[in-house]
């Protein structure tokens, strides 16, 4: 913070209790950071427990972002402002920053009691614990009450405004403008006079704080470069929210309704949220009694016609696997979205990590293969949408898309695509020909081995689907052991026919050949691309988990070595390993934090000193 | 052209493949009746099943059909309907089908209001795994996994439907032609959850389990056949009724050639009669038993639907979301 107006990007953490709406402030701090130009990543980090004990470090619910010049790819490693808003948020965080950060303490919250709560024998701001930083201690909490005064609120609603007081600082420390906040704040209060005019007051206080002689000369003001970016028209998101637009454009492009069926679940309930927004796109959503249920009614759905689409996390998941082997015997499209947070059992529900790539590969009852896909970023769940839609309807098949807890809510700039850049979804017509309504209902496109999509209603194709083996020809139910055979045979066709239709791996950057590739898949995408970009070595991110790309093997095999850092104990090491015959360096971390850039730049120059 | 089918017509190829003299013959050539004479579009019909002897029913109907999985026949079911709400979706399982794995789903169906008509089978017992206790199975039910008897206390089709707020509740036996002829006609005019439990004879685990009111000799007198507005008679020359008993607040067999006046008349809409009816031993009550007309959930989804499920605006009018910006070369 010494050379304020050198700084390429600046990584800021608001931390305090899960009742201080820490979440709100930060994404509302995203949006005016997109609004200037700047690129951006966005990190939610927050407890399970929706308004956990006051105080607590369990409790401590916080929001970093990364914002500058870019490229932006992660939230960032250390941050170098810290607003704490007690003396757990700030137990919590001090050991993420680097010596030299720039800390905004809210000293009001550090009574006795607090300090105890948080684990402080004595009080870090007089026991020479925060030395080695820049502090600005300010009456946070009090400092709001009085700006609210006039209104009249309680201390406990008087007190809710204090986010947009800090807010409020930050904005001026940033340079940026109050006016969409402001807008923001009055949309969404708009029934609220009283609040909606307390939030502003004290988002202009602190504003102003900021801005008079009252305040410490640290606090000057930051001015970040604009990011060079591609020029377009760009919005912020978050992966939740790509994901219902890219739901919604996969209809769109199939000229098909969607119904979007599932049960509440962290952190897939965002997708769900988001939808309910998208109805006029012919989208419906329905919230079912169960996991089960929910992926029934969406292959329900299908089979009348409709995009039926599910969206859970890894627990939901697993309820929903012989569903999906329904969906595969049956032939029906279907879209499963998993976000997929940290397990086993109910694990870390708002932690992510990238630990389910086994079950939506492998885990299901049979021989039943289903197409795995994955997003790398929260823009990128968009067009993986579609991708995924693409291969459901061509194949007539479920297809798992996966995502995970970090880019449902994370938040970066995107710029937004013309929908007119993506092909139309097809659909196999039913075959025009004398055979039985049965036989035609299951006749396949050689090429994509995906049958007809026929519906109730449509006249004279009556038939009957299921889950018992049928005859490969007439569809009718076989318990033929050579039909068995054939059948088990052409669902791991299908996916070969996958295969075919996604074409070739590319490489992100770096030479393509070498002494060391780093294979990532998912949500991993910024730190992999950041870290391999300053070691100089080649980055392949894999989006077809499920078949691989086919030209995969042939491209590893140009390099030395092959590292596999991802947020599981080693599985796509181990897919790898069975599907391509090479033996890659596993990298883990299950935290259920990110990977910091520091950490794969360390890693990699650690495999290079042992290949040399 | 729909009035030209037949029962023959809602046939299928396909061989029937339950044990001879299965009750579930009788309700395939009851329902392929019913559809015929209710002049159902084939086309615009749809069976769907779960696991089970009954849910094999939809390879032998002439209609769309789906056999799913084990329990959870309504879910897909409502799905469908919400797809298509305009397709007629027969839903047919069995006690272990529906009230055991699939209790959830039955559950939410009826409180929804989904516009199906379900058809439980009922024979108290586990018939496809080979002759298991079921959720149905009284009280010291012998059988490979009781084989000292079951300890389960049973549960009611009936209550456990009124229990979720069905707005229909009837009854047939699988034999009965004429009875379960009237039952289906209802259920398939009926616009939400039409829920009927069928008593039916599973002859090689659980034979004539229902014997003591389904025999056709003694059928007068155990049977309480209901209908809407008229009373409730039965027995030789309907010289039977039933009267409410206050003190009770039970139904109690009178003479009602003596005190005609007292028998009760059926009112469908009346849950807490229809509670009593389906708690009664002797005579079983038959019929609909519960009929109260709600919105189908269907209707309410696509009434609530700001464009009832038509895509009347595009993605590019939702993209840019509450804020973007332009990057231009500079």
């Amino acid at each position: 913070m010494n050379k304020n107006n050198d700084l390429e990007s600046v990584v800021i953490r608001l931390a305090g209790d899960s009742g201080d709406g820490i979440q709100l402030m930060g994404s509302q701090f995203a949006v005016s950071t997109a609004l200037a130009g700047a690129d951006f990543a966005t990190f939610p980090d927050y407890p399970a427990e929706i308004r956990a004990p006051v105080g607590t470090t369990f409790g401590v619910s916080a929001y970093q972002i990364n914002l500058g010049g870019g490229p932006i790819t992660t939230a960032g490693d250390a941050p170098e402002v810290l607003v704490a808003f007690n003396p757990a948020a700030l137990k919590v965080s001090l050991p993420m920053l680097d010596k030299g950060a720039l800390l905004i303490v809210n000293t009001d919250t550090f009574t006795d009691r607090n300090l105890a709560k948080a684990g402080y024998d004595s009080d870090p701001l007089g026991d020479g614990t925060l030395n080695d930083y820049q502090v600005v201690a300010a009456d946070i909490s009090h400092l709001n009450l009085e700006s609210v005064k006039e209104f009249g609120l309680s201390k406990s609603e008087g007190g809710r405004c204090k986010n947009f007081y800090a807010l409020g600082m930050l904005l001026w420390m940033f340079d940026r403008e109050l006016q969409p906040v402001e807008e923001w704040i009055r949309r969404r209060l708009a029934g609220q006079p009283t609040m909606r005019d307390a939030n502003i007051k004290a988002l202009h206080a602190g504003h102003a704080f900021g801005e008079t002689a009252e305040l410490s000369a640290n606090l000057s003001q930051v001015k970040l470069p604009s990011a060079d970016m591609a020029p377009g028209d760009y919005r912020g998101i978050t992966g939740a929210e790509a994901m219902a637009l890219g739901i919604a454009a996969a209809g769109e492009l199939s000229d098909r309704a969607v119904l979007f069926c599932s049960y509440p679940i962290t952190p897939a309930s965002p997708l769900l949220h988001r939808l309910t927004h998208l109805a006029e796109l012919g989208v419906g959503t329905f919230q079912a009694e169960d996991e089960i249920a929910a992926i029934c009614a969406a292959i329900g759905a299908s089979y009348g016609g409709m995009i039926g689409v599910t969206s859970s996390s890894g627990p939901g998941l697993a309820l929903k696997a012989e569903a999906m082997g329904l969906a595969v015997s049956a032939e029906l499209p279907l879209l499963i979205i998993n976000w997929q947070r940290g397990g086993p059992s109910t694990g870390l529900p708002t932690k992510t990590e990238q630990s389910d790539l086994y079950q939506a590969v492998y885990g299901r009852n049979g021989d039943t293969p289903i197409p795995v896909l994955s997003a790398s970023t929260s823009g990128e769940c968009f067009e993986m949408a579609i991708e995924a839609t693409r291969i459901a309807l061509r194949h007539m098949t479920p297809v798992i898309l996966l995502a995970d807890g970090y880019l449902s809510n994370a938040a970066e700039p995107w710029r937004i695509p013309e929908l007119s850049a993506f092909a139309a979804i097809a659909t196999n017509p039913v075959p025009d020909s004398d055979d039985s309504p049965q036989r035609r209902a299951f006749t396949r496109d050689p090429a994509s081995l995906g049958r007809a999509w026929v519906s109730p209603g449509m006249p004279g194709l009556m038939h009957r689907i299921g889950g018992l083996e049928k005859d490969i020809d007439s569809g009718h139910i076989s318990y033929d052991p050579a039909n068995h055979q054939r059948m088990t045979d052409l669902r791991a066709a299908k996916i070969d026919a996958v295969a075919a239709f996604i074409g070739d791996q590319k490489i992100e950057h770096g030479p393509d050949s070498g002494d060391l590739v780093v294979v990532g898949w998912g949500s991993t995408y910024g730190p992999i691309y950041q870290a391999t970009r300053r070691t100089g070595v080649s980055h392949i991110h894999l989006r077809h988990l499920n078949p691989l790309p086919g030209n995969l093997g042939e491209l590893l095999s140009r390099f030395d070595k092959v590292l596999v850092p991802e947020m599981n104990a080693g599985q796509l090491t181990a897919l790898l390993r069975a599907n391509l015959c090479v033996e890659p360096i596993p990298f883990s971390k299950v935290t259920g934090q990110p990977f910091l850039i520091r950490e794969l730049v360390d890693k990699i120059e650690a495999v290079r000193r042992e290949a040399s | 052209m729909n009035d030209k089918l037949t029962a023959r017509d809602f046939a299928t190829s396909q061989e029937v493949r339950w044990c001879p003299g299965c009750g579930d013959y009788a309700i395939l050539k009851a329902v392929q009746k019913a559809l015929a004479d209710a002049g159902a579009d084939p086309a615009n019909t749809a069976f769907v099943s779960g696991i089970g002897c009954a849910s094999r029913f939809p390879y032998y109907v002439e209609t769309y059909g789906f056999h799913t999985i084990h329990g959870r026949a309504p879910a897909i079911a409502t799905g469908l309907k919400l797809a298509n709400p305009g397709l007629d979706v027969w839903v047919v399982t069995g006690d272990g089908d529906s009230l055991s794995i699939g209790g959830n789903h039955l559950m939410h169906a009826l409180r929804r209001n989904v516009g199906l008509k379900m058809l439980l089978f009922n024979n108290e017992i586990y018939g496809l795994t080979k002759g298991q206790y079921s959720p149905t199975s009284r009280v010291g039910t012998t059988s490979p996994s009781s084989p000292k008897g079951s300890v389960d206390t049973p549960i009611s089709p009936g209550q456990f439907a009124m229990g979720c707020g069905t707005h229909f509740f009837a009854r047939g036996v699988d034999t009965d032609k004429v009875g379960m002829s009237d039952v289906l006609q209802q259920a398939h005019a009926f616009t939400g959850t039409a829920f009927i439990e069928i008593f039916q004879n599973c002859i090689v685990y659980n034979e004539d389990v229902f014997a003591g009111f389904t025999e056709r000799k003694t059928a007068a007198n155990t049977q309480l056949h209901v209908k809407h507005g008229e009373p409730m008679l039965f027995g030789e020359n309907k010289g039977k009724g039933m009267r409410f008993n206050q003190d009770t607040w039970s139904l109690e067999v009178i003479d009602a050639t003596e005190a005609p006046d007292e028998v009760l008349i059926h009112d469908e809409g009346n849950a807490i009669v229809a509670r009593l009816l389906i708690d009664l031993n002797m005579p079983v009550a038959m019929g609909v038993i519960y009929r109260q007309p709600a919105i189908s959930f269907e209707d309410t989804f696509y009434a609530h639907h700001p464009s009832r499920m038509q895509r009347t605006r595009r993605v590019r009018d939702f993209i840019k979301g509450p804020s973007s910006w332009k990057v231009t070369k500079d």
